[in-house]
C-alpha cells in the first residue's frame, strides 16, 4: 500500500463530475488555483479500505488538445505523473461524445476508470447500455454510478483502489484492417487506419533515441501528427518524410469512427422515447416564448432576493441590536475605557454586524444562480441572449459571467475565460462589474429604504437595470471602434436538464457564504478599524469633532469633485473611498461616520436620514449615491482579478477608468435630472 | 446548402465544414465530423441553430451555420 494515491477526475463539461467529486469530498475541499493560471483546482483527501487517496477534480474538457488552457493543464498534470489513477466521469446520456475524451484518457497511458453517471436518463428514455461489451472493447472497468443518488460510490473507488498499478490490459481485437495487420490490436484500445499507425511507430522510433526520456512515446507520436502546438515546441523533431501535414483530420474521424462502433455494440433500443429535455427546450428556447420566460425567472429570482430576504434580515437585526447593546453594557460594566468601548461597538460591530445581517439576501441569490446553473438552464441563457448581445459585439456566451456578476464580479470575471475569442474576453471582463454584484445590494438596502418607503423595492432594481443598461452601452462603444463584429461563433452545449443537486447547490453555497463571512471578519474588519482610527484621530491626535480627523480632511480635499452629483459630503467621499476595499463597507462607514449603530435596522435608518437631511442631502443625491456605488470600482479584489485574468496592466487601468468615468457621469445626470423634477 | 438554411426538426448530413483550423477542428472534437448527421432542433431569425449530434445538443452561432456545407437525408435520430 502507497502512503498517498493520487485520484484524477476527467470528464466533459456537464458531465456531472463536480456532483461525484463532492460526494466523495463534501464541502470540505481545497480550492485553489492551478499555478500560473486561474483556472479553479479542487482538492479533497479520503481514506478508503486504509488506502489514503488525494482527489483531484481536473476542469471539464472535450478534448486533450492545447487548445485551451483547461486542456492543457489537464494532460500535463496527468503526464507530469502526479496522478496515478484517472477516474473519468462519462454522462452516459450523451455516450457517444462523451467517448472520445475517453479514447484520449487512455492513450495517456495510466490507468483509467470509467465512472458512467446518469445511467437513470438512460434508463428513462428507454435505453440500456451494455455493461458487458463496454470495458471489453475500451479495456478498462466500467462501473455505473449515480452521483446526484450516490450509488456506486463505494464500487468506484473500489475499482480505483484495483488499478493503481494496473495498466489497461486485455483489449479485444475490433476492427478489421486491410493489408498488413498492426500488432498494436492487442496493445490499445484505439487503433488507428495502417497509414496512421505506421507514422506513429516511425516517430515513436525517433523519439526513443532523441528524447529517450519520454515513457508513453505514443501518446506524443499522435500529438505530433495532431501538429499539437505545445509538443512540438517542446520537444522539436524534424518529421519531413513522415508527417509533413496535420493529420489531426483523419485521427479524429477515426476516433469517432471507432465510437460509433462502440455506439453500434453497447447501446441498446437507441431513443425510441423523446427526451424530456427536448420537450422542455420546445418552450425555454422558443423564439418568441423564451425571452419573456428568461425575464419571468429572473423577476422570481430577484422577487426571493429582496423580498424573502428582506424578511428574514429583519431578524438578524434584531438579534445585532441586542448583542450591541449586551455588549455595551458589559464592556462599561467591566470598566472598559470609552475609546475601547467605542471601538468595539462603533467600529466593529456596526462595520461588522451591519454588513452580516445581509446575508440572507445573498445566500437566496447564490441558491438562485446555483440552480439556474446545477439545472443546465445557465446554457440556454446563452442561446436566448445571443441576439441581443451580438448587437453590441458580443457573444450569447458572453452573458452567463454577466449573469453571475449579479453574484459576485470576482468569480463572474473569472467565467469570461470560457469565451475563446480573446476580444470578447476582454470586452466582458470590462462590462461585468457593472453587473450588480450582491456586496451592493447593502447599499441600495441602506439608501433606498431611507429615502424611497414604499417604492425602496422599484429604486433599488432600477440600480439592476441601469448596470444592465450602463455594460450594454459600454460593450457597443466598444463595437463602434471593431470593425470585424457581427461575427456571431457562439458553440455552446445544452445539456440535459436535471434537477439540482442538493449537495452541489450546498457545497456552491456555502462556499460564497463562507467568503462573504470571511470577508466581513477580515477587509471590513480592517476596513472598520481603519476607517474608527482615521476618524477619530486627527493632526492634533485624538479628535472630539471627527471633523477635525484625518478622515475629514482627505474627504474635504475630494469632495468638490463630487458636488456636481450632489455627493460633495466629506463623509460621502470618505464613504466612498472606504468602498474600494469592498462595497459593503460603504454601509458600515456610513454606520461609523455618522455614528448610528444597527444602521440597517428602522430606527438606524431613520437616525441616519435624519442627519443627512440636516445637511441637505435628500430623495435625489440617495439616489446619485446609489448610482454611484452601482457603478464605480466593485472593490479591491476585482481590481486584482481583471489584473489577472488580462495580464495587463494598461487594460486594468483602463477598466477603473471607465467605471469612474460611467460612475461620474452617471451620478451627475441622476442628480441633475432628479432635481429638476423635484422642483 | 448551408446549415443556416436548414429547417427544424429535419436531418442533415455534414458534407463541409469551410473554417479556420482552430474552429473547424473544435467543432470535430465535438462530433461535427464530415459524413456526421445532425438534426436542427430550433432555430432564431439571426440564423443561430440549436442542432444535435452524435446525441448531444449544441447552440451554434449564424456564423458558424453559414459555414456549415449540410446535405438533407433522411435517417434516424440519435
Amino acid at each position: 500500500m502507497r502512503d498517498l494515491v493520487s485520484v484524477a477526475f476527467a470528464g466533459n463539461p456537464n458531465c456531472g463530475k463536480t456532483t461525484l467529486f463532492n460526494a466523495y469530498t463534501g464541502a470540505n475541499l481545497k480550492v485553489a488555483n492551478w499555478p500560473g493560471v486561474t483556472v479553479e483546482k479542487k482538492e479533497g483527501t479520503m481514506t478508503f479500505e486504509g488506502q489514503k487517496l488525494n482527489l483531484v477534480d481536473l476542469p471539464g474538457i472535450y478534448s486533450l488538445t492545447s487548445y485551451t488552457m483547461e486542456e492543457k493543464l489537464s494532460r500535463n498534470y496527468v503526464l507530469s505523473g502526479e496522478a496515478d489513477v484517472i477516474v473519468n466521469v462519462v454522462d452516459a446520456s450523451a455516450l457517444e461524445r462523451n467517448l472520445y475524451l475517453t479514447l484520449q484518457l487512455i492513450e495517456l497511458g495510466k490507468p483509467v476508470v470509467m465512472a458512467l453517471n446518469m445511467m437513470d436518463i438512460v434508463a428513462a428514455r428507454g435505453m440500456e447500455i451494455d455493461l458487458h461489451r463496454l470495458p471489453e472493447m475500451l479495456g478498462i472497468p466500467v462501473v455505473p454510478v449515480s452521483a446526484r443518488k450516490r450509488t456506486g460510490i463505494n464500487i468506484l473507488m473500489h475499482a480505483v483502489a484495483h488499478h493503481i498499478d494496473g495498466v489497461n490490459h486485455h483489449i479485444e481485437h475490433h476492427h478489421a484492417s486491410g493489408g498488413h495487420m498492426h500488432d498494436h490490436h492487442g496493445e490499445f484500445a484505439m487503433v488507428y487506419s495502417d497509414d496512421i499507425e505506421d507514422k506513429i511507430d516511425r516517430i515513436s522510433e525517433l523519439l526513443e533515441v532523441k528524447y529517450p526520456e519520454i515513457e508513453n512515446r505514443r501518446w506524443y507520436a499522435i500529438k505530433y501528427l495532431e501538429a499539437d502546438g505545445e509538443i512540438m515546441e517542446k520537444y522539436p523533431l524534424k518529421l519531413a518524410g513522415i508527417a509533413e501535414r496535420s493529420y489531426e483530420e483523419e485521427i479524429i474521424n477515426q476516433r469517432y469512427d471507432f465510437i460509433e462502433e462502440i455506439i453500434a455494440e453497447v447501446l441498446v433500443n437507441k431513443s425510441q422515447r423523446e427526451a424530456a429535455t427536448d420537450r422542455a427546450d420546445r418552450i425555454l428556447t422558443h423564439r418568441v416564448w423564451g425571452l419573456p420566460v428568461f425575464a419571468g425567472i429572473m423577476a422570481v429570482v430577484f422577487f426571493l432576493t429582496f423580498a424573502v430576504g428582506d424578511w428574514l434580515k429583519g431578524y438578524l437585526e434584531t438579534a445585532l441590536d441586542w448583542f450591541s447593546g449586551g455588549c455595551a453594557e458589559m464592556l462599561e460594566g467591566i470598566g472598559a475605557s470609552q475609546l475601547l468601548v467605542s471601538l468595539i461597538v462603533d467600529g466593529i460591530i456596526a462595520g461588522v454586524g451591519g454588513i452580516l445581517t445581509f446575508l440572507p439576501n445573498i445566500v437566496i441569490l447564490f441558491v438562485a444562480l446555483a440552480f439556474l446553473e446545477d439545472s443546465g438552464y445557465m446554457a440556454r441563457v446563452a442561446y436566448i441572449m445571443d441576439d441581443i448581445m451580438s448587437k453590441i459585439g458580443l457573444s450569447g456566451r458572453a452573458f452567463i459571467p454577466m449573469l453571475l456578476g449579479f453574484g459576485c464580479t470576482v468569480p463572474a470575471i473569472m467565467a469570461s475565460r470560457a469565451l475563446e475569442n480573446p476580444k470578447d474576453r476582454l470586452r466582458t471582463i470590462v462590462v461585468t462589474p457593472f453587473m450588480s454584484c450582491s456586496a451592493r445590494l447593502p447599499v441600495y438596502v441602506l439608501f433606498s429604504e431611507m429615502f424611497f418607503g414604499k417604492w425602496a423595492a422599484a429604486a433599488a432594481f432600477s440600480m439592476y437595470i441601469l448596470g444592465i443598461v450602463v455594460a450594454i452601452t459600454v460593450a457597443k462603444i466598444f463595437s463602434l471602434f471593431s470593425k470585424k463584429d457581427g461575427e456571431n461563433t457562439l458553440v455552446i452545449e445544452l445539456p440535459e436538464y436535471k434537477m439540482p443537486s442538493s449537495r452541489t447547490v450546498y457545497v456552491y453555497v456555502s462556499g460564497k457564504v463562507k467568503d462573504y463571512i470571511t470577508k466581513a471578519g477580515t477587509v471590513i474588519f480592517v476596513a472598520s478599524v481603519i476607517l474608527w482610527a482615521l476618524l477619530n484621530f486627527g493632526p492634533s491626535g485624538m479628535v472630539e469633532d471627527m471633523s477635525l480627523s484625518f478622515a475629514a480632511i482627505i474627504g474635504k480635499i475630494l469632495a468638490p469633485l463630487l458636488v456636481p452629483a450632489g455627493l460633495g459630503y466629506w463623509q460621502i467621499v470618505v464613504a466612498l473611498i472606504s468602498g474600494i476595499a469592498a462595497k459593503e463597507v460603504v454601509v458600515s462607514s456610513m454606520s461609523v461616520l455618522f455614528g448610528v449603530g444597527n444602521i440597517a435596522s428602522a430606527e438606524g435608518m431613520s437616525a441616519l436620514s435624519a442627519i443627512l437631511g440636516n445637511q441637505g442631502f435628500t430623495a435625489v443625491n440617495g439616489y446619485s449615491m446609489m448610482v454611484f456605488c452601482l457603478l464605480y470600482i466593485p472593490c479591491a479584489a476585482t481590481i486584482g482579478v481583471i489584473h489577472r485574468e488580462t495580464r495587463s496592466a494598461k487594460w486594468t487601468a483602463i477598466a477603473v477608468l471607465i467605471q469612474l468615468a460611467a460612475a461620474w457621469i452617471c451620478a451627475v445626470a441622476a442628480f441633475g435630472i432628479g432635481s429638476l423634477l423635484a422642483f | 446548402m448551408k446549415l443556416s438554411d436548414g429547417k427544424i426538426g429535419e436531418m442533415y448530413t455534414v458534407k463541409a465544414i469551410d473554417l479556420e483550423h482552430k474552429a473547424k477542428s473544435h467543432l470535430q472534437i465535438l462530433g461535427m465530423t464530415v459524413g456526421s448527421k445532425l438534426e436542427i432542433l430550433n432555430s432564431k431569425k439571426s440564423g443561430t441553430k440549436i442542432v444535435k449530434v452524435r446525441g448531444t445538443r449544441f447552440a451554434l452561432g449564424g456564423a458558424f451555420a453559414d459555414s456549415i456545407e449540410v446535405e438533407k437525408k433522411g435517417g434516424d435520430a440519435r
